[in-house]
């Protein structure tokens, strides 16, 4: 396999509009948004875009509506729809069309309005006929039952999860931008309204409308433009299934192949990473995955995150915009999972940037622990 | 297939009106396969043999689902002892006293106009 380590680079990262949107927004108008502001002031224009990497679940064929809307005519395009971890895997696949030649400038976009629309309008529900009859709710319920799997193989507590959703919150506290303002303590957390035992409420993630723009193009190209240049280290992908039933193991994700993938093409390994941002869908995700990412060791999970150990001052950085828990959580959260730690690498990250992050670890997860996508980034100096 | 003119899933309910609680073994390896398939994992082979599961199996994880103006209820994962995994739901004991381990056995839930058939589990006794 081509070495493509630090041939790509991040040139600019954008937010929409998060949280509650104006009435009547589309998510065509979120991505339009987000696009522009990535744009501003980085060096590009939107005739320089000519690889597009869009999805979303609000509709089936969205590049052709961002085509439309942007009136863009790229000449390499990917919706690769694999659920929240869509955006890692847009990152590899562009990586790969950029040093093919395929394409040179990719916009990597995406756009919910689920607040505004609900969940259920915002993401068809599929028929499984092994499942539907048990009325699971989806996906509280599948993360409720890996969960339940890992408090039993590994003495996992309701408090240590309750620990992530708090340490997410005083990331939170220091992001303008998230949509949680208020303190979180762990009883609050336990005592929160139970959704799918032992999850409640504090343990699942936000519902938010919110979009994001991320602009990649060679390392060669992103040398001559404004922004810092944030460079792919190596990425992986893996799918292990997709219903939570067909789960292989309920308490190991495919994170351990994804990750893996990551470190060997960047040459680097768990020791190596400053700051991570881990898609917390759910408390019990940012255990799993720091687990299965090489953080600590399966099962140790619990113990990394008590005392406060991935909240700010804490042993490890995590999640450092609040993540999908106190931040924002629109859907398929992946890409501002990618602009976080985009950011950290570039140092403006303000209040809760992470000093001297060199090495960031963004890991997305799709449907219910189905698909699991892993991408180091890094600055100019770990080339 | 060994019957092309029915589906996996309604040879599935066929058994569950029989009370049997039907999963496929793929020959090649021996590997039990749930949920039913049109062909085997891994091969791709249309050779995958129905067998008939004893029934009983351990509770392999669990989730209390708490609905708005709802009783809270059961959602388990049952691994049988042949080997397959899949989801349902323990009965006749609080769904907070289900726990992982817990040995439970089939039940079939008969069909309603709304709605096929599908099993559920109970504790074993003793």
């Amino acid at each position: 396999m081509a070495n493509l380590r630090g041939k790509t680079a991040i040139v600019a990262t954008a937010e929409s509009d998060l949280g509650k949107v104006a009435a009547d927004t589309t998510i065509f108008d979120l991505m339009g948004q987000a696009t522009h502001r990535a744009l501003e002031g980085c060096g590009l224009s939107l005739s320089d875009i000519d690889g597009l990497f869009v999805s979303t679940s609000q509709s089936r064929m969205a590049a052709m509506g961002v085509c439309e809307y942007l009136g863009l005519r790229p000449r390499y395009f990917d919706s690769t729809q694999i659920g929240g971890s869509s955006f890692m895997a847009h990152i590899t696949h562009a990586q790969a069309a950029i040093h093919a030649g395929m394409c040179e400038v990719a916009l990597i976009t995406y756009g919910s309005t689920q607040r505004t629309v609900s969940r259920a309008a915002a993401s068809a529900r599929e028929v499984n006929a092994y499942e539907d009859p048990y009325r699971p709710m989806m996906p509280p319920s599948a993360y409720a039952l890996a969960a339940s799997r890992h408090m039993y193989e590994y003495g996992t507590t309701r408090e240590h999860l309750a620990e992530i959703a708090v340490a997410a919150r005083k990331w939170a506290l220091m992001n303008p931008v998230a949509w949680e303002k208020e303190p979180l303590t762990i009883d609050d957390v336990l005592n929160a309204r139970m959704i799918s035992h032992p999850l409640t409420v504090r343990d699942c993630c936000l519902v938010t409308d919110g979009g994001g723009a991320i602009i990649m193009t060679s390392a060669e190209r992103a040398k001559d433009l404004k922004n810092t240049p944030v460079y792919i280290l190596g990425t992986g992908e893996e799918i292990t299934h997709k219903d939570i039933s067909s789960m292989p193991d309920f308490t190991k994700t495919g994170a351990i192949q994804s990750g893996q993938r990551a470190y060997a093409a960047a040459g680097l390994s768990a020791s190596d990473v400053d700051v991570a941002t881990l898609y917390d869908a759910f408390t019990i995700c940012t255990l799993l995955f720091l687990e299965d990412l090489g953080f600590c060791e399966k099962g140790e999970g619990g113990a990394f995150v008590a005392d406060g150990g991935i909240a700010p001052g804490g042993r490890f950085p995590v999640n450092t915009n609040g993540g999908g828990l106190s931040y924002c959580h629109p859907g398929m959260y992946g890409l501002l999972v990618l602009i976080e730690a985009a950011r950290q690498i570039q140092g403006v990250c303000g209040p809760r940037q992470v000093d001297g992050a060199e090495v960031a670890l963004a890991h997305g997860n799709g449907g219910v622990l189905s698909s699991q996508c892993t991408v180091l980034l890094g600055a100019e100096s770990t080339l | 297939m060994a019957d092309e003119a029915k589906s996996p899933l309604a040879i599935f309910h066929e058994h569950c009106e029989k009370g049997e609680l039907a999963y496929q073994v793929n020959p090649e390896n021996g590997q039990a396969v749930f949920y039913p398939r049109a062909v085997a994992p891994n091969s791709a082979q249309p050779t995958l043999k129905w067998r008939v599961s004893q029934g009983v199996g351990t509770v392999y994880a669990t989730t209390t689902m708490h609905r708005r103006g709802e009783d809270p209820y059961d959602i388990s994962m049952i691994e049988l002892d042949e080997g397959f995994r899949m989801m349902s739901r323990v009965e006749s004991i609080d769904p907070m006293d289900v726990t992982v381990g817990l040995r439970v056995k089939v039940r079939m839930i008969p069909a309603t106009e709304t709605d096929p058939i599908y099993p559920v589990f109970d504790p074993v006794e003793g």
